[in-house]
């Protein structure tokens, strides 16, 4: 009866990994949902409050804001939900499914990026060589690093000349892998993430002049899902703090009270 | 009512169709020596092969993605190869598609065809052996005929699988309209975009393609008891 034996093995796994899962919940858990552009400021973020929060534990998801937005609409068991577009915060507070108003956090900016060439120095008109070949941008459909880089390509039109050469990356942080693996030559991409360890040490980058697109004021909310839940709500509060703000400092973000 | 689908949508459905139907033809080429081989062979080497032919069915499209993204780039081995071939590199164009789906569906071309030709009996390509028929005579006139419902199925489902492809493309199309923005993916954006009207036309179009494909292949090539 070799079948019933490994039946019964498996059953048992599956009790013991279920008492497993109920035993590892001590202290209090959350979930953030984050735009791409926040990956390396807000893990640096998320490890100086587990410092101030020992026993709890923070748990990260990034992506693009409008999918995170659609999730959460539809019940997605996020407690934070950090949009790199504050209206994505705004539509969801007013829909009636966050616990806080949308609170600003950061304005981002764009950066022509390129490990291959000399980011340092090159302009938005230069795109149009013909000797680049490949330019990624992020999805200005629903992306909103996307949708700046867009207004900054037509403001600074050049739209007409490099539409053919563009890419789309599903978020700003695949806009930037495009680019890392060489398969574009340039990027337009969060100035986060040119100052991010990873890439910093690739490559050049020149930022893109911010009258050149609308701001990118980016917000976050406390979701339905999380009223009430103090650790969501000091994560809230360790935004606003002096140890997070000079994080996003160091990742070029312009932080609300320092904006003109 | 408005039309159902945008013509960025409808760009979408010709390309997939489009690359679906290259991927067919060029599998059926490459998948049928392949599977004849594994379907006769006694070598040591079919364990190996075999395994490597239904590795895309096991892995996860982003390891497909990822390792194709790098090896088609400028320093990937593939990358050097286009290169130097003069061709550019790959990823975003339709032929770095093609090349990657050819890679990801070839398991669901060559397994109907494998198990089509293992079933023929020995005899019939004996007896083709003693009537003199060289071996492409035999493998045309009769292996082949014989697994015309492993070729279906095998074309079926290769095209099949081709439009459903979602993961890779994400990872290596770029999302360029008309060159690799496939319907999956159209339908990620729109969902993204919380334009759910469109998301549902495309949607249900690809629930409704995928069962009259599937409802064709079920009713006119029954497999199992044969007469």
């Amino acid at each position: 009866m070799k079948l019933r034996a490994l039946f019964t093995l498996a059953a048992s796994a599956l009790l013991l990994f279920g008492f497993a899962v109920q035993s590892a919940q001590a202290g209090q858990k959350i979930t953030i949902a984050a735009a791409a552009d926040l990956k390396f400021a807000l893990d640096e973020i998320v490890v100086l409050f587990g410092k101030a929060h020992p026993g709890d534990q923070v748990e990260t998801v990034y992506g693009s804001s409008g999918k995170f937005q659609a999730q959460i609409r539809q019940g997605a068991p996020f407690d934070l939900y950090f949009s790199a577009d504050i209206a994505y915060a705004r539509a969801l507070k007013a829909e009636g499914f966050a616990a806080s108003e949308a609170q600003p956090y950061a304005v981002g900016r764009i950066v022509l990026w390129s490990p291959s060439r000399d980011a340092g120095r090159m302009t938005l008109t230069d795109l149009a060589d013909p000797a680049i070949q490949k330019i990624a941008i992020a999805n200005p459909k629903h992306a909103p690093y996307g949708k700046r880089a867009e207004e900054a390509l037509k403001a600074a039109g050049v739209w007409e000349k490099v539409e053919a050469k563009l890419v789309y990356g599903e978020n700003v942080a695949q806009t930037a892998q495009f680019v890392q693996t060489g398969n574009a030559q340039v990027g337009i991409i969060a100035l986060s993430l040119a100052l991010s360890p990873e890439l910093a040490k690739q490559g050049g980058y020149t930022l893109i002049p911010d009258k050149l697109h609308q701001p990118l004021e980016q917000g976050f909310i406390i979701t339905r899902h999380a009223a009430g839940n103090p650790l969501a709500q000091a994560f809230a509060s360790f935004m606003a703090g002096k140890e997070a703000r000079m994080v996003m400092t160091r990742y070029g973000f312009a932080l609300p009270g320092e904006v003109k | 009512m408005e039309s159902a689908f945008s013509s960025a949508d409808l760009s979408a459905i010709w390309l997939t169709f489009k690359l679906a139907a290259v991927v067919t033809v060029i599998l059926l080429l490459v998948g049928t020596p392949i599977a004849w081989w594994l379907a006769r062979t006694r070598s040591w080497w079919k364990g190996p092969v075999g395994a490597v032919v239904a590795l895309p069915i096991v892995l996860p499209p982003t390891v497909i993605g990822f390792y194709l993204l790098v090896a088609m780039g400028p320093n990937g081995p593939l990358g050097h190869l286009t290169q130097a071939l003069g061709i550019g590199l790959l990823p975003f164009t339709f032929a770095g598609l093609v090349i990657a789906s050819v890679f990801y569906s070839l398991p669901f071309v060559v397994q109907p065809l494998q198990n089509a030709f293992e079933a023929i009996p020995e005899r019939a390509l004996e007896t083709a052996a003693t009537l003199r028929a060289s071996a492409s005579d035999t493998f045309f006139s009769v292996a082949l005929p014989l697994a015309k419902p492993g070729l279906l199925t095998a074309s079926v489902l290769g095209f099949a699988h081709t439009v459903g492809e979602f993961g890779v493309v994400l990872m290596i199309g770029g999302n360029i309209p008309d060159k690799t923005r496939v319907v999956s993916v159209q339908i990620y954006d729109h969902v993204e975009a919380m334009e759910y009207a469109a998301a549902h036309w495309l949607s249900a179009g690809m629930v409704v393609f995928a069962f009259v494909v599937l409802l064709l292949l079920y009713t006119f090539n029954p497999t199992g008891k044969r007469k």
